[in-house]
This record gives structure tokens, sequence and C-alpha cells, in this order.
């Protein structure tokens, strides 16, 4: 089934070259021929994203590759074509971009664990939520960043826009039309906005994980990086001789040395800022969060993603620098735009096919960028602005189906919404200015929530009037220094160090005023309670991580009905009747007492965090609990000690339970050791008389073998392979006896992980299906899960299959049937295998488990095999947690197994 | 020609029985279980029958208590062939009446002896 798919991406995407290719044996491009080259490759993303969903559980999902790749979403059109514009234009500064992150990522392995582990526990969504959650989930600051995020990155997207379409009318050679309704660059943007509202809203849980979405985003940074490679290889063999011939005739350009040196002071001083400036915005920028932190499957992960996305990171910079110095050289003696020497030059050379590859390229890049940010800023939008200040009351009254519909549907609106704002920003805002230059300002304006971000994990003093004063005095320096110029010119803002370019100055003194009043104005003034309990819980993610909601403080009065209700109002009567069993289980509570506790306060919250944001989560429940106040000093008492508390309480309830289950053991270990002593007799009897059967036929058939010369041919052969197929069921009751020892001592663990289960199944079938169609046996499959994804050792399974389809194999008599059905029961899996075998005697139902069990009134043959299949597979499924039974039905045998979902 | 009645639902044990004892110039029946011994036994009355404990459906030991039940079937000499080997065992086996109980594995040979033995006594 895999394969098929794969095999259907791979003709797709041969076709698609292949029509490349035919297309450019002619020498212009037809502006509607690249539309239709755009809309096949989005479909190919449509295909891969959609075949990524319908696999969750498949192995190639969920490697570490592709949240490595994912994170190159990094390098949007701006690498692609800005990049190589700067350093055409302005030399060397253009690596700043990718050295910062280089420099800061191998931190990742440590910061990034104790974000994403920040994030989960609090089932966070979104850069917003985790920094207005640790300044005492204030809606205010939750709105204050989105803003932010809002800003900076809708003219970042309208850049992305404006690359799409002038790459697409640079390769036509067309005009940039007037009327957006004949551009057919809208229509691309039309198509990239619904495709992420659809596959970036399909849960209503923001805190879910996208993997479709994720894949395709991978899928494309290998393209683009691919592409990329192409041009480079191109321009560096195919239009000059090689590296040499390039660097040769490049270094005869008047300024080839002044662009190539990091010039005194003025430069380096750029250079350090900028590094720096692209530091934070690895962390920061929201495409970069969500891919990074969001999207985060396994913290593991990560170790991958500190080699792999540096090393892709110097592999599409590694051609930048030729491509660029080879432009300036084919175009020394025009004025044309330095941005789009990736399409110009093969365009120059009259190669319509790599100019078409470079277009795809940037298409990619574009499209993840444009992706991937709709997405996070969707979700910031609707769940820390429109959500917590005008939902709220719908919520209340509505139901679970109405307000799940309602939150997805903002979310599509959003993502809508912004990608019309990205557009029209791109077609009536966008000042003249190289893609570069609004890339920084994008970078300057999100930098400005780095000392609120790193503040957050690291210090605990920080606090909310310090976030907000410092993320609002950041920005209003920006806008004074950055975007004002752009549309008034005259402006002079007195802020400056003469000799650093106006980006690195603005980032300098923004952050140095923000920075410096967070600090100070956190110092100065007293926080609330509620964010110095988060601040604890954010710095020391690592000793919390097992008992999170322990440290969660909260006193008042406050009923589990009404907070009940409440969860239903978004979750579902279903979910949230199994959310408080699990809440139970975990915290071992058994009492029916309706009161609330801070576990339970901060439980619920979580559960709606993923849906609405962590502060509408605050509202809501504060709005049906009565929280008492709690000062300060309090608080940091309470906390200290229960930092105490959880590691001694854990102890000691450790210990309190290992000392009743040791007296309990010891009150049982001598019946055990009784009882285990008689059952080993009893097995040893039963292996004993099962090696005796093979062993006597070989025993006799040798010895008439020796002393009888005149046995015809026939009858010889016939003993002879009597003798090898006894010797191979002696093997196959040996290894079935040891392999049942292993899983009964423990010393064979079980290989968990998420497979298909229909998968699995036919895996174990296919061996099978000769011996069926041998005996002329029906077989059937019904399906009547929705999810057939679960957690089980595969290997192990298959041998439960393929023990009770031998069976039924055996049992059936010709032309019977073999029928297997998979379905949920009461939130279990159940898979039936029925066969129309004879009954099993009922007295022998509960019994034919066992090891070597034999029916004494059996009226069957007995089957070929060790004795131990059943118990072998009883064992795997009781250490799966499930259960196994057989059952009669009036017209057959139907085993059943019972998997928890 | 006497006649010998084997018992066992073990195919490939009955293939050699068979074969030894045909060669040795004997009628052999054969019966797979317990209830096919006793319908053999409605219409053939062998000299000796050589029975396993373990068969599906009827085993040996009820098998046996069956034959004793009938008073024509007393002469027939019964030997236990056994996987089962433990003294309780064979001691239960021989208190049951039959002739002899003979434990897997065994030589064909000491076997044929037996059975010789046996029938000579007649």
């Amino acid at each position: 089934m895999g394969c098929r798919c794969c095999w259907c991406i791979y003709f797709q995407f041969g076709c698609f070259l292949h029509l490349l290719r035919f297309y450019f044996s002619k020498n212009s491009m037809n502006s509607w021929f690249l539309f239709i080259l755009v809309i096949l490759y989005l479909g190919i993303l449509f295909f891969i994203a959609y075949f990524a969903e319908k696999k969750r559980g498949s192995f190639w999902l969920n490697n570490p590759y592709f949240y490595s790749l994912s994170l190159a979403v990094y390098c949007s059109a701006w690498t692609y074509y800005g990049s190589i514009g700067v350093a055409a234009k302005s030399g060397l500064e253009y690596l700043t971009i990718f050295i910062g992150p280089v420099i800061i990522i191998p931190t990742w392995i440590f910061v990034n664990t104790k974000i994403v582990r920040i994030s989960r526990v609090n089932k966070i969504s979104s850069i917003a939520d985790f920094i207005s959650l640790r300044y005492g989930n204030h809606r205010t600051l939750g709105a204050l960043v989105t803003v932010v995020c809002l800003f900076a990155i809708i003219p970042y997207l309208g850049l992305q826009i404006k690359a799409i379409s002038e790459s697409f009318h640079l390769l036509t050679q067309t005009q940039n039309s007037e009327n957006i309704f004949f551009d057919n660059a809208t229509y691309v943007v039309l198509i990239i906005a619904l495709f992420s509202s659809y596959y970036g809203t399909r849960y209503v849980d923001a805190s879910e994980k996208r993997l479709g979405i994720i894949a395709a985003v991978a899928i494309e940074s290998l393209l683009k990086l691919i592409f990329f490679i192409i041009l480079g290889l191109f321009v560096v063999y195919g239009v000059f001789n090689g590296f040499e011939d390039l660097y040769k005739q490049a270094s005869q350009l008047p300024d080839f040395e002044k662009l190539n040196t990091i010039a005194g002071l003025e430069g380096s001083s750029n250079w350090f800022l900028l590094c720096l400036l692209s530091m934070t915005a690895i962390f920061l920028l929201p495409r970069q969060f969500h891919t990074a932190i969001i999207e985060n499957r396994k913290e593991k992960h990560i170790k991958t993603a500190i080699w792999l996305f540096p090393l892709y990171l110097l592999l599409i910079n590694f051609f930048v620098f030729p491509i660029s110095w080879g432009g300036n050289v084919l175009f020394a003696d025009q004025s044309v735009n330095t941005d789009f020497y990736s399409i110009l030059i093969p365009q120059k050379m009259g190669n319509q096919f790599i100019s078409a590859i470079v277009f795809l390229g940037g298409l990619s890049a574009s499209i993840s960028m444009i992706i991937i940010s709709s997405i996070s800023l969707s979700v910031m939008l609707s769940n820390n602005l429109i959500i917590p200040y005008g939902w709220l009351n719908t919520f209340k009254i509505n139901s679970e189906s109405d307000n799940s519909k309602n939150i997805v549907n903002i979310r599509k609106f959003s993502i809508l919404i912004l990608i019309i704002l990205a557009f029209v920003f791109y077609k009536y805002l966008i000042v003249e200015n190289s893609l570069f230059s609004i890339g920084l300002i994008a970078f300057v304006l999100i930098a400005q929530l780095s000392p609120s971000f790193f503040g957050a994990i690291f210090w605990r003093r920080g606090n909310f009037y310090g976030a907000v004063s410092g993320i609002i005095a950041g920005i209003v320096i920006c806008y004074l220094e950055l975007i004002i110029p752009n549309y008034f010119p005259t402006w002079q803002f007195y802020l400056k160090i003469d000799y650093i370019s106006p980006i690195a100055n603005t980032f300098f003194w923004s952050l140095l005023v923000n920075a410096g009043l967070y600090c100070i104005v956190s110092v100065s003034t007293i926080g609330n309670y509620r964010e110095r309990n988060f601040a604890e819980l954010y710095v020391d993610i690592n000793d919390y991580i097992h008992n999170h909601e322990n440290a969660y403080i909260w006193r008042g009065t406050a009923n589990i009905s009404d907070i009940q209700k409440i969860l239903i109002k978004f979750l579902g009567e279903k979910k949230t009747e199994q959310a408080l069993k699990i809440f139970n289980l975990k915290y071992n509570i058994s009492d029916e007492s309706d009161t609330a506790d801070a576990r339970f306060i901060k439980f619920s919250e979580n559960l709606l965090s993923g849906r609405i944001g962590t502060a509408s989560a605050k509202i809501l429940i504060e709005g049906v609990t009565k929280e008492d106040k709690i000062s300060l000093p309090e608080v940091l008492k309470i906390l200290e000690e229960s930092k105490e508390h959880i590691s001694t309480n854990k102890q000691l309830r450790e210990q309190g339970l290992q000392l009743k289950n040791l007296s309990e053991d010891l009150q049982n270990a001598n019946e055990n050791l009784i009882l285990k002593d008689q059952q080993k007799d009893d097995f040893l009897d039963s292996v004993a008389h099962e090696l005796r059967t093979p062993i006597t036929a070989i025993r006799a058939t040798s010895e008439i073998l020796l002393d009888d010369d005149e046995m015809p041919l026939e009858i010889k052969t016939e003993f002879l392979e009597n003798i090898i197929s006894e010797v191979d069921r002696l093997t196959e009751i040996i290894n079935d006896i040891l392999y049942l020892d292993k899983l009964e001592a423990g010393t064979l663990p079980l290989q968990i992980s998420e497979n298909n289960i229909l998968e699995t199944y036919q895996k174990a079938l296919k061996p099978l299906k000769q011996l069926m169609e041998q005996k002329k046996l029906h077989h059937t499959e019904i399906n009547l899960l929705d999810d057939e994804i679960l957690n089980y050792d595969e290997m192990k399974m298959i041998q439960v299959f393929q023990n009770i389809l031998g069976n039924a194999v055996k049992f059936t008599p010709e032309q019977g049937i073999i029928q297997v059905k998979f379905r949920k029961k009461e939130d279990q899996i159940r898979i039936s295998i029925f066969n129309t075998g004879k009954n099993i005697p009922e007295e022998d139902l509960e019994f034919i488990f066992d090891k070597f069990y034999q029916s004494k009134n059996q009226n069957i043959r007995k089957p070929m095999g060790s004795g131990l299949g059943l118990a072998i597979c009883k064992k795997i499924i009781t250490a799966h947690q499930g259960k196994i039974a057989a059952k009669n039905k009036e017209t057959g045998v139907v085993f059943e197994i019972n998997l928890p979902s | 020609m006497k006649k010998i009645l084997i018992a066992d639902d073990e195919h490939k044990i009955v293939m050699t029985l068979e074969y030894a004892f045909r060669k040795a110039g004997y009628e052999v029946f054969i019966a797979r279980d317990g209830t096919e011994v006793l319908e053999l036994l409605k219409e053939q009355i062998p000299d000796l029958i050589l029975l396993d404990i373990m068969m599906p459906n009827l085993d040996g030991y009820s098998t046996l208590s069956e034959i004793k039940k009938t008073e024509k079937f007393q002469k027939i000499k019964i030997i236990f062939l056994s996987a089962k080997t433990s003294e309780k065992d064979i001691q239960k086996g021989l208190e049951m009446g039959a002739d002899a109980y003979i434990t897997k594995p065994y030589s064909i040979k000491k076997l044929s002896e037996k059975v010789q033995e046996l029938l000579q006594e007649n």
C-alpha cells in the first residue's frame, strides 16, 4: 500500500519533469503553462499532505529527519532570491542571517528541550501563549504578542507573495497586471490560502501535531535545496568554467574587493548585531516556534536537528556567493534587479528548464513560509485575540459541536484574512524595497519579544509589567526608526550610532531599551503570585516535568461538577468523562467528593488551552470557581515546600507502596512457591510428553530403516521424510518453549511503536494465503475502525494473528469461511477472527490458552504444532494489557482479541 | 495369522508399527482413537491391542475399561504404549488390567519380542 503511494508520487513527479523538459525545448514560456505547472506542483503537495495525514503512524513520518527538514522553513523566498541580491550588492552581509542560527543552534539541546517540555505540559500552541502564560496568563500580554507578530509577519508574508508574483512575471515575461482578477499570481495565492486553511485547521486542539503540513513542508525543503544546488552547479559549471574561472572574472569587477571584506569596526559591529538579530529570529519567528516547538513530537529529534539543520543552511548557502558574482559578471553593464539573478542567469543563457526549476524552488520556499506562518498566526489570532476578546460568552451557551465548529471556522477565517491582508500589503502598501530589508525589519520587530521570551525561561523575577513595558517601548522605537522613514523619508530619529546600518542601529537601541525596561520594571514592581508560580514552573521545568500539576498553586472553592460543565462545552460528554477518568487514575483519586483541588484546576485549564488558548481557559475556569488571594511570600513558601514535597512525597509514597507490596508479596510467596512448584512439575511433564512423541516416531522409523534391507524405495523415502518432519517438530517445540519462557521471564520486552493494525494483519495473513486457497477457504475482512493506528509490538502481534489464523485454517473444513472484524468497543479495539470450524467443547473454552493443553473431548484431530501457540498468544496479548478469548458461535468459533485503544 | 490392533493418533508412529508388524506376519488393524477401537471391536476381535493413552475423544484408560466390561474381549492382550513415564502412570495402567506398559520411545525389536511373548502365552 505504502509502496503504491510512493510510486504514485514518483510517477506524478516523473510526468511532471518530463512535461517540463518537453515544454522547454521551445524558447518562450507561456503564462498559462506556468500556471498549470504551479497547480500541478501544488497538487503534489496536497497529495503528500493527504498521504501523511492518512499514515499518521508510519515510521517514515515520525523520523527526526522530517522534523529537521521542516525547520528549513526558515529559508523563505528571501533566501532564494534576497540573499543573492544582498551578496551581489552588499557583499558578505547576507551570511549573518545564517551564521547567527548556526552559532546558537547547539544550545537547542538545552533551551529548546526546556521550551518543548514547558509547552507540552501546558498545552501551549503558540509563542503568544508561551509568553503570556509565563507572566500570569493575562490575555493582554497574549494579545500584545499577537499584535507584534501580526505587524511583523504580514509584510513578511506580503514579501513572499511579491516574490512569487514577480518571479512568475519575470519567467513569463509578462507585465504585472493592475487588475488583480487578471493576474495569475492572485490565483496562486488564493490556492495557497485554501490549502493552508484546510490542512492547518484539521484539529480543534491547536496543540495537536499537523503531520500532513509538516510532511509537505519537509519535502518542499528538500526540493528547494536540490533545485538551488542544481542552479549553483549550472552557474559554476554551465555558465562558467568552474569556480576558478568564475572567481577570476569576478575579481576583475571594480567593487569586488570592497564587498568581500568585513570593513573595520563599522562592518564588524554590523556583523555582530545582525548575527545577534538572526539568533533571536531562529527562536522567535512564529514559523520557527511552530515547527521547532509545537510540532516537535519527540525530544530526541532535537538531537538530530542540531547538526542536520546547520548542515542544511550551509548547503543552501554554498552557491549563493558564486551565483551572485556570476550574475554581477554577466550583467555587469546592465541594470537589473539583483534579487532575481537566480532566474535571470538561466534565462539569459536560454535555459528555460533551470529557470523554471528555480521558480519552483522559490515557490516552495514561499509556500512553506506562507503556510506555516499563517497557521501559527491564525492560532494566535484566534486563541489570543478573537476568542478571549469576543467569543467566550458565546462558547458558554453553545453546545460542544457548535463550539468546535466555531473554533475551526475562526481559524480558517483568520488564515484567509491574513493571506488577503498580506496580499493587500504587497499590492498597495509595499514601498520599493528589496526583499532583504523587509525581511530584516520583520526580524527586528519579532526580536522585541526576546527579553520576555528568554527571561521567561531563565529569570524568575521577570514580571508582567516588565514584559509589557519592554515590548511596547521596543516596538515604538522600531516604528519611529524603521517604518515611518519608509513612508516619510524626511523623518529623523535621534537614537543613532553613525557607523552602523539603520537596521542594526534600530535593533541595538530598541533591544537595549526593551531589555532595560524589562529588567528595571520587573525588579521595581511586585509581581502577581500567579506569574511567580509559572516562573518557577518555567525555570525549573526539568524538576517538575513529571509532576507539573502538583506545582500549580491554587486555593479557593471550586466544584468539579461546575468545571465539568465547562469542559463538556468544548470536549463533549464522552471525552470529558474519559479525561476525568484519566485524572483520577493518575492521581489515585477514588473518592466521589465534588471539591476540585489545584491539580484539577490546572488539568482542566490544560484541556481547554489547546482549543481556546491559555488565557481564555483561565478566564472560563475562573468564572465557575472562587479563588482566595494568596500573598506572594506565601506562594514562595508553598513553592519551596512543594518542591521538597514533590520529591519527598513521591519517595514516601513509593516507599509506602513498596512496603505494602512487599508484605503482600511475602504473604503470597509461600502459596505461590508451592503452586509454582506444582506448575513447574506439570509443565515439565507436559514438555517431556510432547518431546517423547516425535522422538518415538524418529526412533522407530530409524530402527526399521536400519534393520530392513529390502524395503521398497517409496516407503523408505516416506520414512526418511517422516524423520525430517518429526525433527522439525521437535525443534519447533523447543523453540516455542524457550520463547514462552523468555516471555514469562520478561527478558523479551515489548517493542512498542505506533503501527497500523490492518497492515500488521495483512503481514500475518500473507504467508497463510496459499494454504487458504488450497482449502478453498473464503477470507473476508471488515474494518469499522476510524483510527487504525495503535501502539503495540508489531512482530509479536503478527505471531498472535498467525497462530490464530493457522489454527483457523487447520480446523475450518474445505470451502469454509474465515472472517476478521476490526471495531471499537467501549474504548477498546476488538479484533474478532471467526471461522466455520466445529465448536470447541464448552468446558474446554477457558483452558485452550494453557500450555500444551489438549482437549480430552476434542472431536477433531490433534493439530500439528507445539501446543504452545495459543499460550504464546495469550502471553503477548496480556503483556499489551489486552484480553483474548475464544467463543463458540452457532456456525463456528470466534477468537476475540481486545486491545486498549 | 494373529491380529494386532494399533490405536494411536500419531500417524507417523502408527506407520512404523504397521510396517514392522505386517512384515513380521501379523494382520494389522488401525484405530486413531478410543472410539474407533470400540467401533472396530464390533467386527473384529484382535489378539492384541497396542494402546496409546493420550488420544482424542476417548483416551487409552477409558478405552481399556470399556473393553474390560465385555466378556468376549477378556482374552485380548493389551499393551499400553505411552509417553507418560512416571511410576504412578505405569502403576495405574497395569492395575487397570493391561498386560504390559511400554514407555515411549521404545525399541521396535523389544516391543516385537514382548508382543510375541504375550501371544505365545495363549
